[in-house]
């Protein structure tokens, strides 16, 4: 029985929505929690939490964010854990963003001058007090603009756990597509949707980036 | 609990996962050339194009870098078809990969000319050359020389997310994997075998495009 899209269709669409954002802040989040981490291990003086770091950063970034979400799916199985598609999608993507993020960051760190470190660790700070005190502020300051940007990819990359069935934007632009068979206005409108979140915090990060480039003398 | 891991399942069917790995090859490989020339062609519009073309082009660069992949394939593979285009899922793949790929690589390439300095295009129209000239000798070859590490990472993304398009069932590696993976049930084996063909195959990309870069671009600058 073909239906055709109606309210109703577009109304199913637009609560969606809030599934395809919740996944997202909870990637958002957690990637940024444990990013955070990877971020500091990429840029710490010990080598062994160093190569740590970049071979984490190195084996998400060199493989598909839906492998990794297969990987989440089906390895919990294989430890002996029932896992939803849902907990399966924020894992997997709390894992790949953490480690964007964190590469991201690590660059950010490192753009803080030498001599803010040592000048931090010759006023007697340690390792914490200057993080905390001298170079995170400072970092913080350059990676607010490619933050926001990578907001983008994140909302962006949540539309593959439709793949392994969680009923997001995308999901649901499927199973409507599937009732009505109207493909170009289904999903016409689930891109406007996902172009209406995305586009704004394109355009912020650009205005940032704008601002934070510009000589701060 | 113990599992019990069985790779037998996927190594008996080494030589279909060979095709799809290769099939995910070519369409990277594919898209790659074919969003290289879009994606000058649209740097340069935006450039240097009169006002509405420059206004498309950013048109067709925000909808594409703000819509996600998936999206836009099943805009492609089901929306088109409705027109009256019917497409194979790998040629509707590869469409897919050169209209995503060629908004980003638009974006960079013009970073890239951008960066040129004025005086450069100035010495060659003084010298005499066409426009043309101009673009295609002087400015294209630094330009590109000045953002292939960007242009190159984001050609190993292409790769990896043209994983995404087995939800399409081209067939290509993830495409495979999920065959094998439903007809012997080993799901978390041939997933774990299939992520390291693709960490390969990012190294190998990286690797080729070292090489081509020690090939095409290296002369030194001497920016005095």
């Amino acid at each position: 029985m073909i239906r055709a899209f109606g309210y109703n269709e577009f109304l199913f669409l637009l609560s969606a929505v809030q599934w395809t954002l919740l996944l997202s802040v909870i990637a958002f989040i957690g990637g940024g929690i444990v990013g955070l981490f990877v971020a500091l291990g990429r840029t710490s003086d010990v080598k062994p939490l160093r190569l740590l770091a970049t071979g984490y950063i190195q084996l998400f970034q060199g493989t598909p964010l839906l492998m990794q979400l297969f990987l989440v799916f089906f390895g919990a199985t294989v430890v002996g854990i029932d896992m939803s598609p849902w907990v399966a999608a924020a894992v997997g993507l709390t894992l790949n963003t953490s480690a964007f993020l964190g590469e991201i960051w690590r660059g950010c760190i490192q753009s803080v001058p030498r001599g803010q470190w040592e000048a931090a660790s010759s006023l007697g700070l340690r390792y914490p007090g200057l993080m905390r005190y001298v170079i995170l502020p400072q970092a913080v300051k350059v990676a607010v603009p490619p933050t926001v940007g990578y907001l983008v990819q994140v909302i962006k990359g949540t539309s593959l756990a439709a793949i392994i069935g969680f009923v997001e934007l995308t999901r649901a632009g499927q199973i409507v597509n599937n009732a009505t068979f109207q493909p170009f206005l289904v999903f016409g409108i689930v891109a406007a949707i996902y172009f209406a979140l995305c586009w704004p915090l394109s355009l912020l990060s650009q205005r940032l980036e704008a601002r934070y480039a510009a000589p701060s003398r | 609990m113990t599992y019990d891991f069985q790779f037998d399942a996927v190594f008996a069917s080494w030589d279909y996962l060979l095709d799809g790995a290769w099939l995910t090859v070519r369409l990277s490989f594919g898209a790659m050339a074919i969003g290289m020339v879009v994606a000058i062609l649209c740097a340069l519009g935006k450039t240097s194009g009169p006002k509405p073309v420059r206004w498309a082009i950013n048109a067709y660069i925000e909808v594409i870098r703000n819509t996600p992949f998936l999206v836009q394939i099943f805009l492609i593979f089901f929306g088109l078809p409705t027109v009256g285009l019917r497409l194979s899922p790998d040629m509707a793949a590869l469409i897919a990969m050169v209209v995503n790929v060629g908004a980003y690589a638009t974006e960079i390439i013009r970073a890239g000319i951008e960066s040129i300095h004025k005086g450069q295009i100035e010495a060659g129209l003084a010298l005499g050359l066409r426009p043309l000239q101009v673009f295609r000798y002087i400015v294209l070859k630094p330009a590109l020389r000045t953002v292939y590490p960007a242009l190159t990472s984001q050609f190993i993304l292409l790769m990896l997310s043209s994983s995404v398009v087995s939800a399409i069932s081209a067939d290509e590696l993830t495409s495979v994997a999920n065959n094998i993976q439903s007809q012997t049930f080993r799901s978390f084996e041939i997933y774990i075998v299939v992520t390291g063909v693709y960490l390969v195959l990012a190294l190998m990309f990286s690797a080729l495009f070292a090489g081509i870069y020690r090939l095409a671009f290296a002369y030194s600058v001497d920016r005095r």
